[in-house]
């Protein structure tokens, strides 16, 4: 499977002329039982894709949303080796959505690329997004994801001119991951409009389905970005309901799961029904 | 980790890609990819230009007051009876430390590369001070992201730097000390690509900034060689230098690295001591991993998770260590010791008894091992210690350990 599941959701997507909602949790957040519980509710409420954050203590590309959501988990012991056992549990009920981890070098280095790559596909992961690896300092974890037939999704962001792209999307499959704005995670919201070149520009150099993320929280943003990109990823917002629901002491599971499927419908109908200006 | 094979030239690195041996490196997010890139092409067009040099050269004499003066410490000589000490007086720089060193470079570099804001992040308030001093020096603002601890522990810095006219940022995220400004720092340089330069204080973070930062500071290792040599007529048996991230210790270590008579000796700081867990010595109770854009020896836990440092001293209290002195250590060119928080504390107060001179409690780390060192090279030796900042910032701090108020 693993690349292969990434590449067979986004062609039927395609077919049916629909973006891939493309959601993002913590792992471990607010504990390991209730996010395996998110996560295998994300399908039924609507998510294509999942992407898999493992939690690292300095996250610097995270805004404070998800660093809290990272503090949570480490607060409750989440680590990489855990957050693998939650992708296997995962996949024992779901054969066809595609997982992608999400996270920071530091746990990888620790515990080796090659074991890494080895273990996540054994557990049914299909991706990994490094953050802070870029092409530069990729290449020892390209191979070892080569070999395991697991994807590397590289971020494009406003900064990568032409250029870049090109460096950018070498050695990248599954699809092309577009940060929608200089910044962090959550702060920051991106416009559609001006997105839409930037798609353009993605996909004509990577041949790849191109998804946007970063600052996309609403389903009238999310929408909006549906209509112009291959796939739309919410993050932020969704790790801070699970901070709202803990706050009130409400069910998280019940919550994000609400959240998603109120993105999902907005997505998945973006493109049937156009907004009107 | 790959066995290092020693190299001929120690001096030749980094490689392109920004390595020392196997540490070093740009772990980044790609946005700021391009700006490493920018970065590093302004930095090597501005190092080969001699109107650059030329101008750095003047600032740092008129300015920061250079060179500081190479001062035989007598006193301390006769107490520990071994080698003979000799101070390089970088706290006699502008704003009290060799951290200006750095921020004149680098601050000269942002004005030709037409940046238009800087950022900087600060443990102590050491480099804080010194980034709102060239700021304010050349009309820039100033931003300076200071963990919520330091900014506790290091008051007269934060009021200093307020007066410089930089804002303070105090960072109350993870453990509100230096890392955690760091991280505040790399995400206000992520947010803010188009107009921003950010300062980073040590030798260490992405390429260039290691050996960036080292290059500047290395002129306190070419004034000591020289003047050691007009003095004595001969090369040092051993240098020493407290590291926190290590940019006085590279400074001073990096024009001697090719003479290998010279022992270096690089002071972690150990803390509550080294077997209670609460330290911040990298390579001495650390492992190799990849944190603030470099591969380098990390207090981590089994799980690649950073741990928290801890020290008296808030310009040392970093998990991370800046990669070059990873590789020194490596291939054994440098030696890599500890002192405790107690055991500079008394260094601090020797200093100050017999010599008149209150060391920053960074620097006291690195007068804390300065007996070990002098008793081994022995009488008729010469031991050089690089006196890296004035302890004026640091009098509450040691009054409070000491049990006195003030
Ligand atoms: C006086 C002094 N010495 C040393 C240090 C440690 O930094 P580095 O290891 O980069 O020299 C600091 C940092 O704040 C300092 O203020």
């Amino acid at each position: 499977m693993t690349k292969a599941r990434i590449e067979a959701r986004f062609a039927a997507l395609k077919a049916e002329d629909r973006a891939a909602f493309v959601t993002y949790v913590m792992a471990g957040d607010p504990d390991y039982a209730t996010s395996l519980e998110i996560v295998k509710g994300l399908p039924g409420a609507g998510a294509d894709v999942i992407e898999i954050g493992f939690p690292f203590s300095d996250p610097m590309a995270e805004g404070p949303p998800i660093q809290r959501a990272a503090l949570r988990a480490l607060d409750k012991g989440m680590t990489l080796a855990r957050t693998l056992e939650l992708v296997a549990e995962f996949r024992q009920g779901d054969q066809t959505t595609p997982i992608i981890m999400m996270g920071y070098a530091n746990p990888l280095v620790r515990w080796g690329y090659d074991a890494f790559a080895r273990d996540a596909a054994a557990a049914g992961v299909d991706g990994l997004i490094a953050v802070d690896i870029p092409p530069e300092e990729a290449d020892p974890l390209a191979d070892a994801l080569d070999a395991a037939d697991l994807s590397l999704i590289r971020l494009a962001t406003p900064t990568s001119d032409d250029a870049r792209l090109k460096i950018v999307v070498r050695r990248t499959s599954g699809f092309v991951y577009y940060v929608s704005v200089a910044g962090v995670t959550g702060v920051k919201e991106a416009e559609a409009d001006v997105v839409a070149p930037h798609v353009l520009r993605v996909r004509a150099a990577s041949g790849l389905p191109v998804s946007v993320g970063f600052g996309i929280k609403t389903p009238e943003r999310a929408a909006a970005i549906a209509k112009v990109a291959d796939g739309v990823v919410v993050g932020s917002a969704l790790v801070d309901e699970v901070a709202a629901a803990l706050a009130v002491n409400e069910s998280v599971t019940a919550r994000v799961l609400s959240k998603v499927e109120s993105l999902a419908k907005a997505i998945s109908t973006a493109r049937a029904h156009p907004v009107s200006a | 980790m790959t066995i290092p094979v020693l190299p001929n030239d120690y001096a030749a690195y980094p490689d392109a890609s920004g390595r020392f041996g196997d540490y070093g490196g740009r772990y980044v997010p790609e946005t700021l990819m391009p700006l490493v890139h920018e970065l590093e092409a302004a930095y090597r067009a501005a190092k080969a230009d001699p109107a650059f040099q030329a101008e750095l050269s003047g600032f740092l004499k008129h300015y920061v007051g250079r060179p500081s003066p190479l001062y035989f410490a007598e006193r301390l000589t006769d107490h520990f009876g071994g080698a003979k000490i000799y101070f390089k007086r970088e706290e006699l720089n502008h704003t009290g430390s060799h951290k200006i060193n750095n921020c004149m470079g680098q601050i000269l570099l942002a004005r030709r590369m037409g940046k238009t804001r800087i950022i900087a992040e600060t443990g102590a308030g050491q480099h804080g001070v010194a980034s709102a001093t060239v700021c304010a020096r050349f009309g820039l603002p100033c931003i300076v992201y200071m963990g919520a601890v330091d900014v506790e522990r290091q008051k007269p810095n934060v009021f200093r730097m307020n007066l410089l006219g930089a804002q303070v940022e105090a960072v109350t995220s993870g453990s509100a000390t230096l890392k955690d400004a760091m991280n505040e720092a790399l995400r206000d340089w992520v947010t803010n690509v188009h107009d921003t330069y950010y300062m980073i204080g040590t030798a260490a973070g992405m390429h260039p900034y290691p050996e960036m930062v080292r290059d500047f500071q290395s002129v306190i290792g070419q004034e000591t060689r020289a003047q050691i040599l007009e003095i004595e007529g001969r090369l040092p048996d051993a240098v020493v230098a407290c590291v926190g991230g290590g940019s006085n210790a590279i400074g001073i270590f990096h024009p001697f690295l090719n003479d290998e008579s010279v022992k270096l000796y690089g002071i972690e700081a150990a803390g509550e001591g080294m077997e209670s867990g609460r330290h911040a010595a990298a390579i001495n109770g650390g492992q190799p991993g990849v944190l603030h854009g470099n591969m380098t020896y990390l207090l981590q836990d089994s799980a690649g998770q950073i741990t928290e440092a801890h020290s008296i001293s808030a310009g040392l209290d970093y998990p991370g260590i800046g990669p070059e002195h990873s590789w020194l250590h490596d291939v054994g060119r440098a030696k890599y010791l500890t002192a405790t928080d107690a055991e500079s504390l008394d260094a601090f107060k020797l200093c100050a008894e017999l010599e008149g001179i209150l060391p920053a409690i960074e620097t006291a780390h690195a007068l804390a091992r300065l007996s070990d060192v002098a008793k081994e090279v022995g009488k008729g030796g010469i031991v050089v210690v690089n006196m890296s900042g004035r302890g004026d910032k640091d009098v509450a701090t040691v009054a409070a350990h000491l049990g006195r108020s003030i």
